[in-house]
């Protein structure tokens, strides 16, 4: 039985997507398969997070070949709870696909894809070996890489070759680390590689592949100097693609980061963490700050993403258990908030044909309750008491100030109020500042659309109002998962320990 | 042997990077490929060069005994090569569709996206 619910993250998607392409012809079908299977995987990923909370790390060796040799499945809470937001978000989106997706795009694969690109995330999530990983982000990149020019419009063409590009230079280097990887430790399954390097001495090489590792996943979770590709492409594809980009890609590689530098490469803190601390506080800034000077909504809300994923490498960086646990309570605080907020800005876009906040105005006044989705996710982004946000950043705060690291600190209070003066400048240019000219050119959706499009907002606004006023539960999970990824011994004994696989 | 490929990787990735950063958007795709023909070799070659000792377990043996072949390597060698082609040949349809629809081959005019 652990055997199944360790694959079923991946076979649930896979399963899905096939069924979708079985069912070229008939879009309907697609998308209510799109929409059952993000509610299978949801529930799977719930199953998953209970077992794993209660009953500690579970592994699975596929096709019963003994641990170094064979691939290993493994989820630590880390991974049990990224399975689970995946499946929140899968749904969200899927069930916002049904309101926003054309005809042509439908008959082109989305839904399929869409599939393909869940079971790619899902699969980075759970793979206990450093060469499957490669071959989950692949999995993802390739569905990305449709997704992202799926429909074939000029600005979509322009974005994804930006997007393909770096994530492919980035892929190389992956692959290259990999390799080196192999040569000095001589195995890829990461449980064994900790152990080795572990004993091993720490020499230069394993540094240099720590920052190898970090350079591959840093362009591809978009921090600083290499995010250039993020703010030029995640704007250009329609709103629910954007979402399920915003919301996801970027953490898959924030997660691989927080893996390797915990499980793999921790032996030289003092090296490469205070890179990592740099680089965080210059993600936070840049980001924030060219967030500021956008006129465009999506792709404020772009950059806004840049300078978030400096917060969480900021935990890592800061390597405490504390502040690792706010990385993890805050990746899942924003994935949430930036998902809803990459969809409230594609209901703006259907209803007034435009994301240019100048020609915007006037949502206050004729749709309040929109204007009120909006604030929860801006206001918790920004880390407003008592919303998500707030309780992610006051983590990461006591854990800078625990340690004595002022400057990071002072740079994420002073960046918390950029982000709130960015969220008001979208406040005041499209809620509330007068309508320009004619206000209704697109038409109102219908009553079946208007629903399929706000019930996934409405979801996610619930869930980081949850978040932020019963805190403690998610804190102790993200608190725990901390725990875990900082003594791997526990996640080396799953992995390890057992012997001929299937349990 | 092993210095000679080590050249050749070293070119290659200098090759594939001088191509990227060219602005003719069929360069870059080529300068992608080299990039992934050099990591493969760099697999090939870090996981060290054995010649003539393929992997086999000898009669009369439990196990592998001596220096011989990893075929690991070349297992994930091939696994790259075959994901590297899809890609590529993805990343090929691409720029031709991005030619018909911008109506450029250089890269400092794909920028609209990113004012």
């Amino acid at each position: 039985m652990t055997h199944m619910l360790l694959l079923l993250p991946v076979l649930i998607p896979m399963g899905s997507a096939v069924s979708a392409l079985l069912c070229w012809e008939r879009p309907t079908m697609q998308r209510w398969i799109n929409v059952v299977g993000s509610t299978m995987l949801l529930a799977t990923g719930l199953t998953l997070l209970g077992r794993v909370s209660r009953g500690g790390i579970i592994a699975v060796q596929v096709g019963s070949w003994p641990a170094p040799f064979g691939i290993t499945f493994v989820a630590d809470l880390l991974s049990a709870i990224m399975v689970t937001i995946t499946g929140i978000v899968g749904l969200a989106v899927a069930i916002y696909s049904l309101g926003s997706v054309d005809a042509p795009r439908e008959s082109f694969g989305y839904h399929p894809l869409f599939q393909v690109l869940l079971m790619g995330v899902c699969g980075s999530f759970l793979t206990g070996d450093v060469f499957n990983l490669y071959v989950w982000f692949e999995v993802m990149l390739i569905a990305s890489f449709v997704l992202i020019a799926l429909g074939g419009t000029h600005r979509q063409l322009e974005g994804a070759i930006k997007y393909v590009t770096l994530n492919l230079f980035s892929s190389a280097i992956f692959l290259a680390a990999v390799g080196i990887l192999y040569g000095i430790a001589g195995t890829l399954n990461m449980a064994d590689l900790s152990v080795r390097l572990r004993a091993g001495a720490t020499s230069g090489l394993v540094t240099t592949l720590a920052i190898m590792f970090t350079i591959a996943f840093g362009i591809k979770a978009g921090v600083f100097p290499l995010f250039f590709w993020l703010p030029a492409s995640y704007h250009t594809p329609p709103a629910p693609v954007s979402a399920v980009f915003a919301g996801l890609l970027t953490k898959v590689g924030v997660y691989a980061l927080i893996r390797f530098l915990t499980l793999l490469f921790a032996q030289d803190p003092g090296y490469t963490h205070t890179i990592l601390l740099v680089v965080a506080g210059f993600t936070m800034v840049t980001g924030v700050l060219g967030a500021v000077a956008q006129s465009q909504l999506r792709r404020l809300l772009s950059f806004h993403i840049v300078s978030q994923i400096g917060y969480m490498v900021m935990g890592l960086a800061l390597f405490t258990p504390l502040a690792l646990a706010g990385s993890v309570f805050y990746l899942v605080h924003h994935i949430i908030v930036k998902t809803n907020l990459f969809l409230i800005s594609g209901i703006i876009h259907r209803l007034r044909g435009t994301e240019q906040l100048e020609h915007l105005g006037g949502f206050y006044r004729t749709h309040p309750f929109l204007s009120l989705l909006f604030l929860i996710p801006a206001f918790s982004l920004a880390g407003i008491p008592p919303l998500s946000g707030f309780w992610a950043k006051l983590a990461l705060v006591q854990a800078g100030l625990n340690i004595g690291q002022y400057l990071i600190v002072a740079v994420a209070l002073v960046v918390s109020l950029l982000t709130l003066f960015s969220m008001t400048k979208i406040w005041a240019e499209a809620f509330w500042k007068a309508p320009l000219g004619d206000a209704s050119v697109m038409g109102a959706p219908s009553a079946v659309q208007w629903s399929y499009l706000m019930g996934p907002v409405v979801g996610l606004a619930l869930l980081t109002l949850i978040i932020g006023f019963a805190t403690e539960p998610f804190f102790v999970l993200a608190s725990q998962a901390a725990e875990q990824l900082l003594n791997p011994t526990d996640y080396i004994r799953a992995v390890l320990g057992t012997t001929g696989g299937a349990m | 042997m092993d210095i000679v490929l080590a050249m050749i990787v070293g070119v290659l990735y200098a090759a594939g990077i001088y191509m990227m950063l060219r602005r003719s958007i069929v360069k870059l795709i080529l300068g992608l490929a080299f990039l992934g023909h050099a990591s493969n070799l760099l697999i090939f070659t870090v996981a060290r060069l054995v010649r003539g000792k393929p992997p086999l377990i000898d009669l009369g043996e439990r196990a592998l005994t001596g220096i011989y072949a990893d075929p690991l390597p070349q297992a994930l060698i091939l696994t790259a090569i075959v994901i590297g082609f899809g890609v590529q040949a993805f990343a090929v349809v691409l720029i031709k569709r991005v030619y018909q629809v911008v109506a450029t081959d250089d890269m400092d005019r794909i920028k609209t996206t990113d004012r």
